[in-house]
């Protein structure tokens, strides 16, 4: 006897599974035309590699996902692809995705298949990748490619395989009867992926209201080690966290997998799927759907090729049209309603409820909450439903947060319960897509912060350079002046005239000085010493040039000075006497450096001639 | 076609809040009946008196507030309200008493904070801690004495037409201190034997009030095997009570013993239908626990030392204050944690 562990909450809504247990699974034909969502599970759509008026064989593939994570899309039948466009595809929101049409030619034609009679004589990536090349994605919940999934990460070794057929949610029995019908295949299955894993044990988990599937396993499961797990009818008994939790007495960690502890979970039709894609070389183009609820006459199983549109199978089930009110995909608990049974069937479509009024009546209206607490009593995941129903409602995420709010799996127990009649569920959805988009705008704003950081920490830090530069330069030019000051002075005191560009007022001085010393030396030379007799013309040339260059710089100045100026004036800003005074004193630079230079043109012009004889 | 669109779950299992408080009140109809065959029909008129005024003032109010009146009134959380007051307030009670207790308790307590669901204190008590304090006179002199309905209680008329008289006190004979207040007043001056000598306390322990005590015990079991409450507040509650009692009053010559605190006064009500309102309580089951345990001690404390002879009231109030304190600090440990996630965000733990 398996040891079993209990969860806390859960609920024991009315099962209504008998409904479609009476009948064995049924064939659905086929359908006039298939509808193939490239996406049929999370992660990334499948490209379309057929082109339209391409005629394609059953097991063909016809989509894949080039780069990203999914798995392909293969033709359920021999027909001609009509289109690759938008239909409405079985969504919560009834969007509508690309998807591929497939006219079947009825003559059910296969392509070539490769059976594995011996997949232990390959190896397990090979096996992997049949298992990926047949298009298996998990055919419960979300659809996480089984592939991949099943090659966990090398330091999170699987000891615990379970196989899911709890199937907790009323009405729902597609894993029940596959259990029953297809028993063997579901063990075989089961063996392939605990070959691929070698898990320490192998249990395939049962709610008790399934005596006929527990039966119809014992005997497949004869003489082997994997434990038929019988487990109490309670839902969410088959929440993947709840079984886990049923059958290990371990609890996945919040916001880690079931391989972080060691177990991995894997639903009955994946099994059948696995089993199917090795030995016989079939990819997934099939499924058992379960087409139920008072409005269909013939309830019960029906064996559907993926792109089956709902509205056929609910033809094949008696559907009275006018009693249908609500149409759910999935369970009452946690599926949805569609707007359309023009959707098709994909590969994670369990169950269709074409449900009367009076089976799902419309809630009444929502009353207040009075804190009875009947929803805490109720959560598989241990929450507190009514604070973070009032948190929100009052849109304090960061409170809902802070109370797990994503730790809820949005199994509706605590809606089911509440006496007030509240979505609960519906707020928590409202809350986390909150959060969510929340987040991605911090994220957008937080990296549009990091840029501008970054661009300012650039700025900043090329402004710093520039000054160092400039300081460098403005040190290096400081000490060039100051050993040219240093020579001139050692020529001075080894009395050698020399002319320095440095201050105009030098120059000018020196001008004047020259004029004298020539006057002087016009005279009869003086005993004083004369400038040596090439210097003078070379050393005053240089020296008119920098005159007319401060003359230039000067006068551009002044303009610079005058045009600040006349703008102040024109804005009649506090500046304008500061920049008048400017003005007047760049004026007057100007005034001098024209002096200076005709002053030292003059002095050129008389030395020049003056020293002609000299030559 | 055009199909229903909701979201999930599709499936629900109505026990309305409306249902939930019928049965709040039919739990308390063997408690209403003891009463009344054991210190006649003052309780069974002010319940229906109280009642009445109670969804008077509340339609009033959401009329008021424009809020569907029928759609609020059908919840029948007034009428447990005045419900829960007709049983408390002295049996021979002015019908103003009653009145102002009611409105202000609907009125103040519950449609001024917001309505149904968002009254931090208990309604029923707001209203009759604020009548306890206002009018001592009415509320300490008013209690029936032990007289069986069928063995020389005043009649039916007479205890209507004393009501309805307004009259602060009540004639003499009918009326008889309670054994809490007789037990606590005696005991300082007398030893335990003389004071049970007095015609309140009977053969057994406090005459007709156990009978009452055990009629509410065995109401609050119907609701907590109906899942309407949870045993957590009436255990921390008791025990809180219990506990206080062994520690610091086991001698019965200095203290009230503790088959009295748990069958005299308003202990079995106040457990199981007053501290249980599931509006001002704290939600974790262990914050049951404490927020139980706590009205427990506190009502341990006020009756031996207080003032006041029984303290259900003050007690409940007391520990809404401390609810949102002790919801943020006992929060259930989450699937996949390692240890609950105590205190506000941003804090430790």
């Amino acid at each position: 006897m398996t040891q079993l562990w209990d969860f806390s909450g859960g609920i024991h809504p009315p099962e209504h599974k008998e409904l479609s247990t009476a009948r064995p699974i049924r064939n659905a034909g086929l359908p006039g035309y298939l509808i193939l969502p490239l996406q049929q599970h999370i992660g990334d759509p499948a490209e379309a590699v057929v082109e339209v008026g391409e005629r394609v064989l059953k097991g063909q593939q016809i989509a894949d996902v080039k780069t990203g994570m999914g798995v392909p899309v293969h033709a359920p039948t021999s027909g001609v692809i009509e289109s690759i466009a938008d239909y409405p595809v079985p969504h919560p929101s009834g969007m509508a995705d690309r998807c591929i049409t497939l006219k079947p030619d009825g003559e059910d034609q296969w392509c070539q298949r490769n059976p594995v009679k011996d997949y232990r004589s390959l190896e397990r990536d090979q096996v992997l990748q049949i298992i990926r090349d047949a298009g298996i994605s998990g055919m419960g919940g979300a659809g996480f490619p089984t592939n991949i999934k099943l090659r966990p990460p090398r330091d999170r070794k699987v000891s615990t395989l379970i196989l899911n057929g709890a199937e907790c949610e009323p009405y729902i029995t597609a894993d029940d009867m596959t259990m029953r019908e297809k028993a063997d295949e579901v063990v075989a299955g089961l063996k392939i992926m605990a070959w691929i894993l070698r898990p320490e044990r192998c249990v395939i988990g049962i709610e008790d209201n399934k005596p006929e599937a527990i039966a119809a396993l014992r005997k497949a499961t004869e003489g082997t080690q994997t434990e038929i797990a019988v487990v109490p009818t309670k839902y969410p008994s088959g929440g993947e966290k709840q079984l886990i939790q049923i059958l290990t007495g371990m609890e996945v960690p919040s916001g880690g997998i079931p391989a972080d502890i060691g177990v991995m979970c894997q639903n009955i039709g994946t099994a059948v799927a696995v089993a199917q894609a090795v030995f016989e070389g079939t990819p997934l183009i099939s499924r058992v759907v379960t087409i139920t609820g008072e409005a269909v006459r013939e309830p019960g199983n029906f064996e559907a090729l993926i792109g089956t549109p709902i509205e056929h199978l609910l033809k094949q089930a008696g559907v009275n049209q006018d009693a249908v009110s609500r149409l759910v995909l999935g369970g009452p608990m946690m599926g949805y309603t569609l707007t359309t049974e023009a959707v098709p069937v994909i590969k994670t479509t369990n169950c269709v409820i074409a449900a009367t009024a009076a089976e799902l009546p419309t809630p009444p209206p929502e009353q207040p909450c009075i804190r009875c607490g009947q929803c805490a009593e109720v959560c598989p995941m241990e929450l507190l439903p009514q604070q973070l129903f009032w948190h929100a409602k009052a849109t304090e995420f960061e409170k809902a947060e802070h109370l797990n709010l994503f730790d809820c799996i949005e199994c509706g127990a605590c809606s089911y319960v509440c006496p007030s009649s509240i979505p609960l569920v519906q707020y928590y959805r409202f809350a986390k897509g909150e959060i969510r988009a929340q987040q991605a705008e911090q994220l957008k704003s937080d990296r549009a912060r990091e840029r501008f950081e970054a661009r300012q920490a650039r700025l900043e830090r090329e402004q710093q350079e520039k000054e160092l530069r400039r300081k460098e330069r403005a040190k290096a030019a400081a000490e060039a002046a100051a050993k040219k000051q240093a020579e001139a002075e050692k020529a001075a005191v080894e009395g050698e005239a020399v002319d320095e560009r440095a201050a105009k007022s030098a120059l000018v001085e020196q001008a004047l000085a020259r004029k004298k010393a020539k006057a002087e030396a016009s005279q009869p030379p003086a005993a004083s010493a004369p400038p040596a007799p090439s210097a003078p013309p070379a050393e005053q040339k240089p020296d008119i040039e920098a005159l007319e260059k401060q003359l230039s710089q000067a006068q551009s100045k002044l303009d610079t000075m005058q045009g600040m100026l006349d703008d102040a004036k024109a804005q009649q800003a506090d500046n304008v006497e500061k920049l008048e005074r400017a003005v007047a004193k760049n004026h007057d630079r100007v005034q001098r450096a024209e002096d200076a230079l005709s002053e030292a043109r003059e002095k050129l012009a008389a030395g020049s001639t003056e020293s002609q004889p000299t030559h | 076609m055009a199909f229903v669109q909701q979201s999930s779950p599709h499936a629900h299992k109505a026990r309305p809040t409306s249902r939930v408080m019928l049965w709040v009140l039919i739990a308390a109809l063997p408690g209403l009946l003891a009463q009344t065959l054991f210190f006649g029909w003052g309780n069974l008129i002010n319940v229906v008196f109280c009642i009445a005024v109670a969804i008077a003032s509340e339609a009033a109010l959401l009329k008021l507030r424009k809020k569907p009146v029928a759609f609020f009134i059908k919840d029948n959380t007034a009428a447990v309200t005045g419900l829960l007051l007709g049983l408390s307030l002295p049996q021979f009670a002015p019908w103003w008493v009653s009145a102002v207790a009611v409105i202000s308790a609907i009125v103040v307590a519950k449609q001024l904070y917001g309505g149904l669901g968002s009254n931090p204190f208990n309604p029923a008590m707001v209203g009759y801690a604020l009548v306890l304090v206002s009018f001592p006179v009415a509320m300490t002199t008013n209690w029936a004495g032990p007289a069986m309905l069928w063995d020389g209680a005043p009649g039916f008329g007479e205890t209507l037409a004393t009501i309805a008289s307004g009259q602060q006190t009540a004639v003499d004979g009918w009326t008889m201190a309670t054994p809490l207040d007789e037990y606590k007043h005696k005991i300082t001056t007398h030893t335990a034997a003389e004071v049970l000598n007095h015609p309140t306390f009977g053969e057994g322990v406090a005459k007709g009030w156990e009978w009452v005590n055990a009629a509410f015990l065995a109401g609050g079991l119907l609701l907590i095997g109906l899942r309407i409450i949870s045993w957590h507040i009436p255990a921390g509650f008791l025990g809180g009570l219990i506990v206080m009692s062994l520690a610091f009053g086991s001698n019965p010559d200095l203290y009230t013993p503790l088959s009295l605190h748990l069958l005299a006064g308003g202990t079995m009500l106040g457990a199981f239908f007053i501290a249980t309102d599931p509006v001002s309580a704290a939600t974790s089951h262990q914050g049951k626990l404490i927020y139980g345990a706590g009205i427990g001690i506190l009502i341990y404390l006020i009756r031996t030392w207080g003032n006041y002879p029984d303290a259900v009231a003050f007690s409940v109030l007391l520990m809404n204050f401390a609810v949102p304190f002790i919801d943020h600090y006992t929060p259930p440990r989450t699937y996949g944690h390692h240890k609950p996630r105590r205190g506000v965000p941003g804090s430790q733990g």
